[in-house]
């Protein structure tokens, strides 16, 4: 049987050989300089954040990093973040907020760390912290969605004033093979459940989640600077907006989704 | 006759008097277990007798990625229960004090998180703001509605921002949990109390057990992802038990109103004060 499309973009966006977020950091930005630690517990590897420019404009990069070879995705523990990570990113947002200057998330990630020590370390908690703090910088947000985007673990860098996503990157609440596996009994039926969870990017704009889709044809280099233009032309729009209408934009946006159900007061 | 006098406790098996189980908050003698409450049951135990209104009501089904089965699978609930969503929002009072109460019920697909539940949560908020009032919330949640795809995973964003806004504004907001709270609902307004309580022994935290056990390929102990784990590690206030929810609550309450904050209320609002002398 042939591959559905949306069971096709899974497969494209999980792909060992596809470029990370790390690739298109390095090929965007101006002086990265990446800054380590949560000041707590530790330094998670699956987060990679710090400072540098975009033509001249100072910004703070937050991106899950997969990796692409054995050895980089196990120190990278497959892009699945640990409380500790959200944290760190959490540390580099408010510094963002305090300098004033933009903050741009690459999100890539299975999801979550499902483990003890997360647990023990509050991953609830980190994530939660992520979605109120973000409700309220008043500098831009912008998400670029890589690859996989896994449900609260990536919608934790996911509370922005644009997202954007790859054409051949995933949003989902809940992987295809976890939903198979709890309502039907049957991880081998997520090929199926994939085209029910309608996860694909072109699925997100219609549903006004994300903002644009970036194609992926031609050369890899042609995307990166599609992301990179595209990235301008957004701070560049909300350069017009003071820190109150940025905060105000987001909140709004996240506020909008299903409040068109229209409640009858008894 | 003797069925209505008697009950068999889910968890041991145990024979309780039926009274005595009501009198003792639906928590068994015999093994501790605490039986999950329906709405009803827990507004009578929390909230003053005929002060409860509730809020927001909404009566329609809300299938926002028309997922198959998820329709079958409402009626199917709604048919054999008395709500027709996961969560009962209001305003009543505790101990005299006026609050806003939301109650989950897991008798409704699991307590889990969908548009409307973001809805009604993120409306509390809102109405709890403008009519300055204390939100206390019970939460009982397996998490995101998987059936509501993305949609249930941006109440996520959309109730943390509300707490957010509520919050910034300077609204209390105590969050129960009880069991179970786990996965999307524990990520977003479940953990952003300004003081979090826990029922005793409720199952608490944001991966499900059997994932992580794929994960790290070995058994969890049985005390993993309880009140108790959390509290040990510092994510939770208070363990407070069944019986001693409705005095804590309004202990917590009283210190929090207007009449104990006279002092010093309006210069903590104020705006950021220079240290500077020569400003």
């Amino acid at each position: 049987m042939k591959n559905s499309n949306a069971w096709n973009k899974v497969l494209l966006a999980r792909k060992i050989s596809r470029f990370r977020s790390l690739d298109i950091i390095n090929y965007i930005f101006d002086s990265f300089i990446e800054l380590h630690g949560d000041r707590g517990i530790g330094d998670d590897k699956s987060i990679v954040g710090g400072i540098g420019l975009l033509n001249h404009q100072a910004v703070t990069i937050i991106g899950q990093q997969k990796g692409n070879t054995l050895s980089e995705m196990e120190y990278r523990r497959y892009g699945m973040t640990k409380p500790e990570g959200y944290r760190k990113s959490l540390r580099l947002m408010r510094q963002a907020d305090k300098f004033r200057r933009p903050i741009i998330c690459f999100i890539e990630t299975p999801g979550a760390f499902p483990g003890v020590s997360a647990e023990e370390n509050g991953q609830a908690e980190a994530i939660a912290r992520n979605l109120y703090e973000m409700a309220n910088y008043k500098v831009p947000v912008i998400s670029v969605i890589v690859g996989e985007g896994g449900s609260g673990g990536a919608l934790a860098l996911g509370v922005a004033n644009r997202v954007i996503m790859l054409e051949n990157a995933i949003y989902s609440v809940v992987s295809p093979e976890g939903c198979a596996s709890i309502l039907l009994k049957d991880s081998k039926k997520a090929p199926e459940v994939a085209v029910n969870l309608k996860l694909t990017a072109g699925d997100m704009k219609n549903y006004g989640i994300i903002e644009e889709i970036i194609s992926e044809e031609g050369e890899e280099k042609e995307l990166f600077c599609r992301i990179k233009q595209s990235i301008e032309r957004e701070l560049l729009r909300c350069s017009q907006l003071d820190g109150n209408e940025l905060k105000k934009e987001r909140v709004k946006k996240y506020r909008d989704i299903g409040s068109d159900i229209i409640f009858s007061k008894i | 006759m003797s069925q209505n006098l008697f009950i068999k406790c889910k968890a041991c098996g145990g024979i309780i008097e039926r009274k005595k189980f009501i009198e003792n908050y639906y928590v068994c003698k015999l093994c501790g277990n605490y039986e999950a409450l329906d709405y009803k049951k827990r507004l009578a135990m929390i909230i003053d007798p005929n002060t409860f209104g509730e809020t927001n009501v909404y009566t329609e089904f809300c299938d926002p990625i028309k997922f198959p089965g998820y329709r079958e699978k409402h009626e199917s609930i709604v048919s054999k229960i008395d709500l027709n969503e996961a969560i009962v929002t209001g305003s009543g009072c505790i101990s005299g004090q006026k609050v806003m109460v939301g109650v989950m019920d897991i008798r409704y697909m699991m307590g889990s998180m969908g548009v409307i539940v973001g809805e009604k949560v993120t409306r509390m908020f809102e109405d709890a703001e403008k009519e300055k009032l204390s939100v206390v919330m019970f939460v009982a949640s397996g998490g995101a509605r998987m059936q509501e795809g993305i949609f249930s995973l941006m109440q996520m964003a959309k109730t943390a921002a509300a707490v957010s806004n509520f919050s910034e504004a300077g609204g209390l907001f105590i969050s129960v949990l009880t069991n179970p709270t786990t996965g999307g609902v524990s990520a977003s307004f479940a953990f952003l109390g300004d003081i979090i309580i826990a029922e005793p022994r409720a199952l608490i935290g944001f991966a499900g057990k059997r994932v992580i056990e794929q994960t790290i390929n070995e058994k969890l102990p049985d005390y993993f992802q309880t009140s108790e784990f959390l509290f040990k590690h510092g994510y939770i206030d208070l363990i407070v038990e069944r019986k001693r929810l409705k005095e804590v609550i309004g202990n917590i309450l009283k210190i929090h109103s207007k009449e104990n904050n006279k002092k010093f209320r309006q210069k903590s609002a104020a705006e950021h004060v220079s240290m500077r002398s020569d400003e």
